[in-house]
């Protein structure tokens, strides 16, 4: 496997032994994160809490949603590390709402898909793109419009993030990560958009061990990753039906 | 007698059609779920990133990886497939999806739809749905005709902050189901026991009747 072998023989790796370790040098004040998740679903929460310990201020956070009181980015506004979220949903949080309605916290509304777009088109190098969803809504105010064989568009702007923090299910030490299920969300698309990229992931193996069919997101978008194989994975609405 | 939240729910399955990619929004909508006619098979959306939605799991099936748009855990019926989100926004904004049943606050007989937020409310933010409404080639709202404070939700023009323009085709509410017209609303089906006379009442907004109804006594 000679693109895993460095020069002296020792395997080159992207793990790091924790999450903390793993933020080392790459966090500053006032940057901006894109940050994977959809609720409390497929997120990185061991990297929300080294960013929470790392103790960074004034963030810029694009994720879909803004976690709960206590668990996920709720975490972060309890410590007041955030200044401004891009989120498409942001209920089930009180503090979100208080430091909101307080004029602390600022937000950006953007509808999901739109949010998904934004990362995936960043991440591609593309720095905009021309989207139906939202014209003629408050979300297109100071917005070019543009007109497509006779349909309206607006421009919306692709995200480039200093940092992505991302979760997934599989990653081999080159950085390849597997999603589980619908865990896997926005984490593909804040995984390109981050000029630096920390995946955390429950299970590590050695290169070859994943099929490179089976991979979702290949190793070059990721810099560093984390190995949390005891993640909480809470769940916000546990609903179930009778046998 | 205005229709109930399940009579409500099985009106609205009557517009799956066989092989239909159907997204179900909050609330009435994911009831519709409950009602799919029987030799008709429709696979289900969630737009967090899944194909092929199936029932609540078991209680020893709960997976936290695997739920819907409504955060609730869920399960996959055979054949249902995962993805990410900017692929789950491509089926929806490109128009792969064949209908969307969504609820509203408010909907204007132009086709414009109010559901995301009021003004100097607890604002949480409009998700997928000004996505959902712009992308799909079929938006069908569910709600109650009128709002629990007697305030009209079937209007001239909305006065809520709009999810989408000229967006909703048709609108199954708890007196009637009328599709938006060129011309405005149009009612093609009342609920049962409910006269002309009682639904031109609770409608602030002029409607017209389409011609079966008109014969109706």
């Amino acid at each position: 496997m000679v693109v895993a072998e460095s020069k002296n023989g020792t395997a080159f790796t992207k793990v790091w032994p924790d999450a903390r370790s793993a933020l080392d040098g790459i966090v500053r004040d006032g940057m901006l994160l894109a940050i994977g998740g959809f609720g409390l679903c497929g997120v990185p929460e061991a990297l929300i809490l080294a960013l929470r310990e790392s103790g960074v201020r004034n963030l810029t956070i694009a994720s879909n949603n803004a976690g709960v009181d206590q668990w996920g980015i709720g975490m972060l506004l309890q410590t007041r590390q955030v200044k401004k979220m891009i989120s498409s949903y942001v209920g089930e949080n009180n503090e979100f709402e208080r430091q909101y309605l307080h004029g602390e916290l600022e937000v950006e509304f953007a509808p999901q898909g739109t949010l998904a777009e934004r990362m995936r088109a960043g991440g591609a190098g593309i720095p905009g793109f021309y989207t139906r969803t939202g014209v003629g809504t408050l979300i297109a105010e100071g917005k070019e419009h543009k007109e497509f064989d006779g349909v309206t568009y607006i421009l919306e702007r692709g995200i480039q993030a200093d940092l992505a923090l991302v979760k997934a299910w599989k990653a081999d030490r080159l950085g390849n990560l597997v999603y589980r299920r619908t865990a896997r969300n926005f984490n593909p698309n804040a995984a390109t958009c981050g000029k630096v990229t920390v995946a955390e992931v429950e299970v590590l193996v050695e290169p070859g061990e994943l099929d490179p069919d089976e991979i979702h997101t290949p190793g070059i978008f990721v810099h560093r990753v984390v190995h949390n194989p005891n993640a909480e994975k809470r769940i916000e609405k546990i609903t179930t039906r009778e046998a | 007698m205005p229709w109930t939240r399940n009579q409500l729910a099985e009106r609205a399955a009557r517009e799956l059609k066989d092989g239909f990619y159907v997204n179900l929004g909050i609330g009435i909508p994911t009831l519709v779920a409950n009602y799919i006619p029987r030799g008709i098979t429709v696979t289900l959306q969630s737009e967090n990133g899944l194909l092929g939605m199936g029932p609540f799991p078991l209680p020893d099936e709960v997976d936290a990886d695997l739920i819907n748009a409504g955060k609730q855990t869920v399960t996959f019926v055979p054949g249902a497939s995962t993805f990410s989100s900017a692929d789950s926004f491509a089926m929806i904004r490109g128009g792969h999806i064949d209908l969307a049943i969504l609820g509203a606050m408010q909907v204007s007989e132009h086709g414009d739809l109010a559901n995301w937020m009021i003004p100097g409310k607890r604002v949480k933010g409009m998700g997928g749905a000004m996505d959902l409404v712009s992308g799909v080639q079929r938006v069908i709202v569910v709600m109650e005709h009128v709002a629990q404070d007697g305030s009209a939700k079937l209007l001239g023009e909305c006065t809520l902050p709009l999810t989408g323009t000229r967006v909703v085709n048709r609108v199954i509410t708890d007196l009637c189901v009328m599709d938006v017209t060129a011309t405005g609303f149009e009612v093609i089906e009342l609920a049962d026991g409910v006269t002309r006379q009682q639904l031109a009442e609770k409608t602030e907004v002029s409607v017209r009747f389409n011609d079966a109804l008109m014969e109706r006594a």
